[in-house]
């Protein structure tokens, strides 16, 4: 083996320091690291996100044939909720649009109803380990995107369940993917309430967990540092990924 | 001496300083490259088994095809209880969750070891670590050469020289099955739980006859790589375990206290 010399160790250190930096100056620039980068887990979370953002932006999840509904779809236990709230489920469901768009908008299920409808059957996915496949009918998120006129600046989207603690977030890449559906129904009928209903955010690239159920309300930013601990989601402050395409 | 054996660690020794004396000077083992990806890939599996384990307690049950939960038939159960109280267990008790930080852990060690898998095969190739040191040479390519190995450790012989210095056929065999057979069917299985990346090649899961098929041979490929976990450090005790250690840690062996002929 040939000795090290001092020099030679010096100029790789630095050249090794200087491309680390500019590496991370250009995943920040193109959008590569993620809400919940920082901390003992921020090396792997910003390598997934980074790899997925680089390889599978514009990719489909799998659809399944009609056939392939499973006869036994399971929904995790919903916590028991006051009164108050129990009561927004009997009036028609509103969906508020604030934050970064040109035409801020309230819209009622029935609006969501009028505009293009989306029809797909893919797999919901645990984090434990569990899925089914169901077919997921709604409104392309992108399509309401496009009414509200989201602006130019707006990187991320922010959605909240009338359940307060439980909010989450997707950057653009999600927010306007084909298959991410702002969903009402459920294989033949209206989306129950234990798998989300009246309307659930369906993400069909990531883990189940970032499908919030009962949405109200989508802000469209430009930084996640507002919301919460600045993490991106509820998730992460419950010791959970951001990024959940793994 | 034919001139393909003369290519083993060992036998170079051999050939360059005639035969090895024994309690002789350190002899030079394991390079550092190999030391290196070794003890990162021992860290980094830990954190992967110990994270597994506890990902796998929040749904001890396996299926078979594209999907299965709670509401469906398993392909088979560990009876052991969930950290959910959604999963039938039997058990009248749930565990504590402690799925944020095990997939975060599982994540950023399976990054750690294929980044270092690459490496270490990378450098195995161009050092010819694998030709070598871990592709059988032509003696030992017979059921003889198997079957010697095998007696003698039936037998508890103790190690000498040439095992200290080169690996025997056995070793050599399952060594070669864990670094390209098990490492890339658990890579494999393990991605092919990624929704994202199977969004992007949905060949990865549909090849393995569904998403759940892949967690049970994710868990399955996961439990064979266990198995020489335990089955290799029992050998390395076995064996001799100051020396083994040194030389994987120092890169350096003394050669055995029972001198053998060599074969």
């Amino acid at each position: 083996m040939t000795p090290i010399s001092r020099r030679n160790l010096i100029a790789t250190g630095l050249a090794a320091g200087v491309s680390g930096v500019a590496a991370a100056r250009l995943a920040t620039r193109y959008g590569l690291i993620p809400p919940d980068s920082g901390g003992i887990w921020g090396a792997g979370e910003t390598l997934t996100y980074a790899a997925q953002r680089i390889l599978t932006t514009h990719s489909l999840a799998r659809e399944f044939p009609r056939n392939l509904i499973s006869k036994a779809p399971f929904a995790n236990e919903v916590a028991p909720m006051p009164p108050a709230m129990k009561e927004a489920f009997q009036r028609d469901w509103l969906l508020t649009l604030d934050g970064m768009f040109a035409r801020p908008v309230s819209l009622s299920l029935s609006d969501l109803k009028t505009l293009p409808v989306r029809r797909q059957v893919t797999e919901v996915v645990c984090e434990e380990g569990w899925s089914y496949i169901a077919e997921w009918i709604g409104t392309p998120l992108v399509e309401v995107l496009h009414a509200a006129g989201l602006l130019p600046q707006a990187r991320y989207l922010v959605y909240f369940s009338i359940e307060r603690d439980w909010w989450d977030s997707i950057d653009l890449a999600d927010a306007l993917h084909p298959q991410t559906l702002l969903t009402y129904a459920m294989n033949d009928g209206d989306l129950p309430v234990p798998f989300g209903g009246p309307l659930r955010l369906r993400v069909p690239r990531q883990l189940g967990y970032k499908s919030v159920k009962y949405i109200t309300r989508i802000t469209a930013a430009d930084s996640l540092k507002p919301f919460g601990k600045g993490l991106g989601s509820a998730s992460p402050e419950g010791g959970y990924s951001w990024y959940a395409g793994i | 001496m034919s001139p393909a054996s003369a290519s083993s660690g060992y036998a170079k020794l051999q050939s360059v300083h005639g035969p090895a004396p024994f309690h002789g000077p350190p002899a030079a083992r394991h390079p550092a490259v190999v030391r290196v990806t070794h003890w990162i890939t021992v860290i980094a599996f830990f954190g992967l088994l110990v994270s597994g384990v506890e990902i796998l307690i929040s749904h001890p049950r396996f299926y078979w095809g594209e999907t299965g939960n709670s509401l469906t038939t398993p392909l088979f159960q560990i009876p052991i209880p969930a950290s959910r109280a959604t999963v039938p267990t039997g058990y009248g008790y749930v565990l504590p969750d402690q799925n944020g930080w095990s997939r975060s852990l599982h994540f950023q060690a399976a990054w750690a070891i294929v980044l270092t898998g690459l490496l270490y095969t990378i450098a195995g190739y161009f050092t010819r670590h694998f030709r070598d040191n871990l592709v059988p040479p032509p003696e030992q390519r017979s059921l003889q050469a198997f079957q010697q190995v095998i007696a003698s450790h039936l037998r508890i012989t103790p190690p000498t020289d040439g095992d200290a210095l080169s690996y025997n056929v056995l070793q050599r065999v399952s060594y070669l099955v864990v670094i390209f057979i098990l490492f890339p069917l658990v890579i494999w299985t393990g991605l092919a739980l990624s929704p994202s990346f199977a969004s992007a090649l949905p060949s990865t899961v549909n090849l393995l006859g569904g998403r759940q098929s892949a967690r049970t041979l994710h868990f399955f490929v996961s439990g064979l790589l266990f198995l020489f976990l335990i089955i290799h450090v029992a050998m390395v005790i076995v064996s001799g375990f100051t020396a083994r250690m040194r030389a994987m840690i120092t890169g350096s062996t003394t050669r055995q206290e029972t001198p053998e002929p060599i074969p």
